[in-house]
This record gives structure tokens, C-alpha cells and sequence, in this order.
């Protein structure tokens, strides 16, 4: 029986270890960690479109994450400063991401707050980007012939528009948008340099 | 406390451990040779002996020629009383391993054709778009749940609980409570892929499994580990051999993993993505390849009926492995919002990870020493080697690949994925084709009808995995730089991928259809079809029983 305690106790201590170094350490450093003054939390209408975000997988092509000057030119491409702890104060889930066959998007609503050019990017992204490779999501959106009072038509190139139709979004589609707009971490965060994350947060 | 104190601390503490477990060893008489326990998986006379159930009568004789050539000696007749043993063990195992061998391949086809899907929508984005199931982001976890989840998983459960038994020389216990965690965990897979397709998914990469669901994946691990342990209470072997080291540790690892990563209402913003990369790596690290490792130690060495070179280096290998692995996660978060710290304790883990990479490499190849050749003879074989030199490839990327200045370039392009698919597809899953190749026929009593497909199904999986990791390992580097040159719009990173991400397809479809072929062989084996042919010789008192069990 010798080695069977001796394994399960080996086993459980280096997991300890592992969950201590890992999970319980950074969790102790961060928690007291307080949303920067320009951070707003999401609406309902946002987090809706958070949902459907999560929901079609788009963090496993967008990050959210820009990095350090030093690092990667992720602020010359006008994706942002480096982001903070704080800066996802109100995430859950997080959606870090860990790809980026399409760009950043941390900052996407600064750079792109037009509500015309997301539905239309959203229908079909090769009308505004021709190599894109994001996919189009056709089924967020309604093909008719006229639109209701409160719906809320796409505005395409008109080559992408199906002949004598009118494209109108469905709420999925306008709540997404509205997420994509929110993303907004351009306010000043102190101290301004990434060892601010190394820092106690008490 | 800044971070260059935390390191030099962290570095400073593990010297001392590493000093003590010296010590320890060397008191325990660790560093010298242990033959016998390295002998477990034979019985008395047995060394020498070839053992591949995947051959038939010739092939198999042509290999025990190759092996008494160079074995030197006649090998002598077994002790009953051990194969007896065997055979209890082996008959106590057969159902649940049936089961989730079966399991295995039903996802294994669903998740490679989501994978193929997923990756010629990559070059094809307007293709399949109209349903939201269809589209990439969900098809692509559809594929990762069914493969890392479904096949993957589920084969290793059958491989630990096919082993376990004849490690022990002791019936399985509780072979129902198996199924029921068998069943258990296989609802959770299929509710999970039904909720991911319909976009219920707890958004985090390897942890989409929504918690609710989750549950029936612990209830599950729950009732195979208490099986699992009772068994292992009741052994009647004396050396608990190294494979049992390995599987014992990671089901405990992964029932751990889960629960701590799946913990509902806990982990928020940075410190949720902490632990998610923590999770995801440790579900590879703790789970995929140990278990892995552990079939490597019993079914490379059965197959040539020679012992492996040194019994207390794979102990070494063993301990490093639980060390060092189960703190790697955080190099997923180079760059990022997270603690310094943290970033380079893992940079240095996984460099650490050389050593356990070094001790297997050093044991198997001491093993394999003069007997390269066998390979030609023994499919098992070939798949099993194929897998342990993956691992040391892909260890070894991984350990460099953790490196900040690699990061630089390969962090978030398709060079990560192709490291991925060589870990998860080169490595584990060719040791997992390996494994069923030889365990089948014992636990349904049929030969492989075919034995020509065992060759094209190795063929098409190897050729189709290289040809998917070269490319996009190349693809996903100039991603990498052509992101890293602010001079170049980004647009460019993604024009530079997409004839690599058409060759990734092209090796996609040949490991697809490598697949096909592999379940259907399997089918036709389940189904009696084929050529007739008689079972094994050594079941043969047992045979028709058998057969009446599994419903000829």
C-alpha cells in the first residue's frame, strides 16, 4: 500500500503547487483591483451582444489583449495602449483570445463606431475588406422585400444587396454591434505603464 | 514584491527541492537499476516473446523471428498461473473498454469532419454560412470538444481501465460502475456538442463545456476513479508498474482540473483567463500525455518482449513531468494583462519540461536500441514509435516556443495550432491508434480482418499530419512577422496565410480519410465481416464463451 499513498500524495502535492502558484496567487493579487474612472459597465443590450459574441466564437479570432510598445506593434495599428487588470473589471467571461487571424478588437468601438459599417461588415465582410477571410453571417440578418417601422436596414455597397431586396438586421445582429461599440478603453489609465500589473492592488 | 525578487525566489526554492528529492533518492537506493519492476508486464518467460495482436499468423511469426534473432535466446513457456491472471483481467475488462473504445471513434469521425470543415472554411469563408451551427467559430468547438473530449478521452479512459487489470493481475471491480461513469461522460459530451452548435458555450477556450453540463463529466470521473481504486486496493501484483503511476495520477489530475477550472460563480476578467490557460495546458499536460506516456511504457516494450532500458528513469520522468507540467499554463499570456511574474514561472517550467522529454527519449530509445527494424514487422509498433518520436519533437517546440522572443513572432498566429495538432494528433492520438490496434483483438476476440488498411491507415495519418504541421508551422511564422513589421497593414498577415491554410486542408483530408478508413476497418471487425478467421491462440478455451458475450 506504500506506494499507492506515496503516488496519490505526490500527485495531489504537485497539483497544490501548481493550483497555489497558478490560480490562487494571481487570484489574491488581483481581486482587489478597481475599475478605472472611464470604464462604464456593459448595458443590457451590450451584454446581450457579448452573449452572441461568445456564442459564434468570434474570441477565437479577435483578441483582446494590446500589447506593450516594446513588445508588438499592436498601438501603431490603432489597436490601443497596453490593456490593465482593471481594464477587465467587468468581463465574465474574460475573452482575452488567443488568436489573431482577424485583429484586435479592445478598442474596435473607437475605431469603428458606426453602426452602418458593422451590420454591413457583419452580412458580408468582403464588401468593405475584399481579402477578408471572417465569415459572413447571413443568418443574423433578414432578406425582404420592405422594411418594418422599427427595423433597421443594412446600408450595403450595392453590389452585395440581393436585387430588388432590402437587408434588415435582427436584433442578434444590433445587439452584437452595440457590444462591438462599447469596446472602448481609450481613457487614461495611472500609472500609465505596464508595471502597473505587477503592482499589489492594495 | 517586484518580480525579479519573486523569480530569483521561486528559482531559489526549487533548487532546494530539486536537492532534497537527490538526497531522498539516493537514501532509497533509487539510483541504482531495479530490473524486476521493469519486468512486471511479463510474465516469467515471456521476455523475448513478440506480442502484437494485430498480426496475423505469418506476420506475427516473421516478427518473433526478428526478435529471437536478436534476442539470442529461445524464449521459454510462460507461467500458467500469470496468464491466467491475464485473461481474468482481460475478460473483467472487455465491456467498458468496449464501450468507450466505440465512443472513441463515433466522435473521432464527427470531430475530424468538423475539423476539416472548420479549416476549409478558413480559404472558403462564404461557405456553409446559412445556419448559425454552421458557422466557424462554432463548428471549430465542435471539433475541439469531439476530438480532445470525445475521442481523445474517451480512449484513454478504455486504454487505463483495459491496462489497469492486467498491471495488477487482478479482475477489474465494479466494471459497471465504469459503464455508468462511461455513460455519464458521454451524455456530457453529446449535450455538450448539442449546446455549442446551438450557442450555449461557456466562452472559454477548452473550458466551453457549459459548467451545468460539466456535472455529468465529474459524476462520471467520479464513479471510474472509484472503480478504478478499488481495483487497484485489491492488486495481487507486487511492483505497481510505471504505466499505473502515470494513469492513477492523471485520472486524479483531470478530475481536479475540471472541477477547479469549471468552479461556477469564482474567476472574473484576468485572473478567469489565468486560469483558463492554467486549465488548458494542464488538460494536455496532465491528462492527454501522461496517459499517452503510459501506454508508450506498456505496449512498446510488450511488443518486443524486452523490458525497458531503466525502470527509475521513467520514475524520474514521472515526477518531473508532475512538477514541472502542471505549471506551464501561463506562457499562453505572454504579453499580456497579467502579472509578470507569473509569465516567467511558467517560461521556466516549461524549459524545466526538458528533463521528464529527456527521460522518456533517453528510456525508449535505450529500449528500441538495435531494434528500429521491428517496425516494419509490427504496426502497433510503428504507430507507437511514431508517437514518441512526436513527443519529443513537439516537447521540445513547446518548451522553445515558450520563450518570450519566439512568442513575439508566434503567439496568436497558426503556428501555435499546428503545434497543437502535433501534440494532440503526431503524439497522442497515433499512440491511441496504436493501442486499439493491439487491444481489439483481445477484447473482441477477432483479428483484424484487413491487415493491409492497419498500413494505409498509418501511411495517410502520418503523411496527412506532417504535410498539416510543415505548412502551417511556416504559414503561421510569417503570419507572425508579417504582424510584427508596423510597416505592413494587417491585412497582409492574413493574405500571406491562405495557400498554407489550403495545404492544412490537404493534410486535414488525408488524416479524414485515414480516419474513415480506421473505423471503418474497426466496424467491419465488430460486425464479423472480413476474411474468417480464428481469434488468438492464447483465448482460445475462452473463445466461444466470449463470443456469446458479445453477441456473435
Amino acid at each position: 500500500m506504500e506506494n499507492e499513498a506515496k503516488l496519490t500524495a505526490g500527485a495531489m502535492t504537485t497539483f497544490g503547487i501548481a493550483v497555489a502558484a497558478l490560480v490562487i496567487l494571481p487570484y489574491i493579487q488581483v481581486r482587489d483591483v478597481q475599475p478605472p474612472e472611464g470604464l462604464k459597465p456593459y448595458t443590457s443590450a451590450e451584454l446581450r451582444g457579448r452573449e452572441i459574441y461568445v456564442a459564434n466564437g468570434c474570441l477565437y479570432c479577435h483578441t483582446q489583449q494590446p500589447r506593450d510598445r516594446s513588445f508588438a506593434p499592436d498601438f501603431d495599428r490603432g489597436w490601443g495602449r497596453v490593456s490593465t487588470p482593471g481594464d477587465y473589471y467587468y468581463d465574465k467571461p474574460h475573452l482575452l483570445g488567443s488568436m489573431r487571424t482577424g485583429p484586435d478588437l479592445m478598442n474596435i468601438g473607437v475605431r469603428q463606431p458606426s453602426m452602418d459599417w458593422h451590420l454591413g461588415h457583419l452580412y458580408q465582410p468582403r464588401a468593405y475588406v475584399p481579402d477578408s477571410i471572417m465569415p459572413s453571417y447571413p443568418y443574423m440578418f433578414e432578406v425582404k422585400d420592405k422594411a418594418e417601422d422599427d427595423e433597421i436596414v443594412v446600408k450595403l455597397p450595392p453590389k452585395f444587396v440581393p436585387s430588388g431586396k432590402i437587408v434588415v438586421a435582427r436584433p442578434e445582429a444590433v445587439d452584437l454591434v452595440k457590444y462591438l461599440q462599447s469596446l472602448d478603453r481609450s481613457y487614461p489609465i495611472l500609472p500609465p505603464d505596464p508595471q502597473g500589473a505587477n503592482k499589489e492592488g492594495r | 514584491m517586484d518580480s525579479a525578487l519573486l523569480s530569483l525566489l521561486a528559482a531559489f526554492l526549487l533548487s532546494l527541492i530539486g536537492l532534497l528529492a537527490f538526497i531522498w533518492s539516493l537514501r532509497k537506493g533509487l539510483l541504482f537499476e531495479n530490473p524486476r519492476a521493469a519486468a512486471t508486464i511479463f510474465a516469467p518467460g515471456e521476455i523475448g516473446k513478440a506480442d502484437d495482436p494485430a498480426l496475423g499468423g505469418y506476420a506475427a511469426k516473421r516478427l518473433q523471428e526478428e526478435i529471437s534473432a536478436s534476442h539470442g535466446s529461445e524464449p521459454q513457456a510462460e507461467d500458467p498461473d500469470e496468464i491466467e491472471d491475464r485473461i481474468a483481467a482481460d475478460r473483467s475488462s472487455a465491456f467498458p473498454v468496449f464501450m468507450f473504445i466505440a465512443f472513441g471513434c463515433m466522435w473521432l469521425i464527427l470531430g475530424a469532419t468538423a475539423g476539416l470543415v472548420s479549416s476549409l472554411k478558413l480559404h472558403w469563408p462564404d461557405w456553409l454560412v446559412s445556419e448559425g451551427w454552421m458557422t466557424f467559430g462554432r463548428m471549430r468547438t465542435v471539433h475541439l470538444i469531439a476530438v480532445l473530449y470525445g475521442w481523445i478521452t474517451n480512449v484513454e479512459l478504455g486504454i487505463i481501465v483495459w491496462l489497469l487489470p492486467r498491471l495488477l493481475r487482478t479482475p477489474l471491480k465494479g466494471p459497471l460502475w465504469v459503464m455508468l461513469g462511461g455513460s455519464f461522460i458521454n451524455v456530457g459530451i453529446a449535450s455538450s456538442i448539442g449546446a455549442i452548435g446551438a450557442g450555449w458555450s461557456d466562452g472559454m477556450e477548452y473550458l466551453e463545456i457549459p459548467w451545468q453540463i460539466g456535472l455529468f463529466v465529474q459524476a462520471g470521473m467520479v464513479c471510474i476513479i472509484g472503480s478504478v481504486f478499488y481495483t487497484l486496493l485489491h492488486r495481487k501484483a507486487h511492483e505497481l508498474y510505471v504505466s499505473v503511476w502515470y494513469h492513477i495520477a492523471a485520472l486524479l489530475w483531470i478530475a481536479l482540473l475540471f472541477t477547479v477550472g469549471k468552479l461556477p460563480g469564482i474567476h472574473f476578467g484576468v485572473q478567469q483567463a489565468m486560469t483558463n490557460w492554467w486549465y488548458g495546458h494542464n488538460v494536455l499536460g496532465l491528462w492527454f500525455t501522461p496517459v499517452a506516456l503510459g501506454a508508450i511504457y506498456y505496449f512498446l516494450p510488450k511488443t518486443i518482449g524486452r523490458r525497458v532500458r531503466s525502470y527509475n528513469l521513467s520514475l524520474l520522468g514521472f515526477w518531473t513531468l508532475a512538477f514541472f507540467y502542471a505549471q506551464v499554463g501561463g506562457h499562453h499570456l505572454v504579453g499580456g494583462p497579467v502579472p509578470g511574474w507569473l509569465i516567467t514561472l511558467s517560461i521556466v517550467q516549461s524549459m524545466m519540461m526538458i528533463i521528464p522529454v529527456a527521460a522518456f527519449s533517453i528510456n525508449m530509445a535505450g529500449t528500441m536500441w538495435g531494434r528500429m527494424r521491428l517496425a516494419l514487422y509490427s504496426p502497433t509498433l510503428r504507430f507507437m514509435m511514431f508517437g514518441g518520436f512526436m513527443y519529443l519533437l513537439s516537447s521540445l517546440q513547446g518548451s522553445f516556443e515558450a520563450l518570450r522572443s519566439v512568442q513575439q513572432v508566434a503567439h496568436f498566429t497558426h503556428f501555435t495550432v499546428a503545434h497543437a495538432h502535433l501534440g494532440a494528433y503526431g503524439f497522442v492520438s497515433m499512440i491511441l491508434f496504436g493501442a486499439i490496434y493491439f487491444m481489439m483483438p483481445r477484447v473482441l476476440h477477432w483479428e483484424w480482418p484487413y491487415p493491409k488498411l492497419i498500413s494505409l491507415h498509418f501511411w495517410l495519418a502520418s503523411i496527412g499530419i506532417l504535410i498539416y504541421f510543415v505548412f502551417l508551422s511556416w504559414g503561421g511564422w510569417l503570419q507572425g512577422l508579417a504582424m510584427l513589421d508596423a510597416t505592413r497593414e494587417f491585412m497582409e498577415s492574413v493574405r500571406v496565410t491562405i495557400p498554407y491554410l489550403q495545404w492544412r486542408s490537404v493534410g486535414g483530408g488525408l488524416m479524414w480519410f485515414g480516419h474513415v478508413i480506421f473505423v471503418g476497418h474497426l466496424l467491419v471487425m465488430i460486425l464479423r465481416f472480413g476474411p474468417n478467421r480464428t481469434g488468438e491462440a492464447l483465448f482460445a478455451p475462452e473463445k466461444m464463451k466470449l463470443e456469446m458475450m458479445h453477441g456473435k
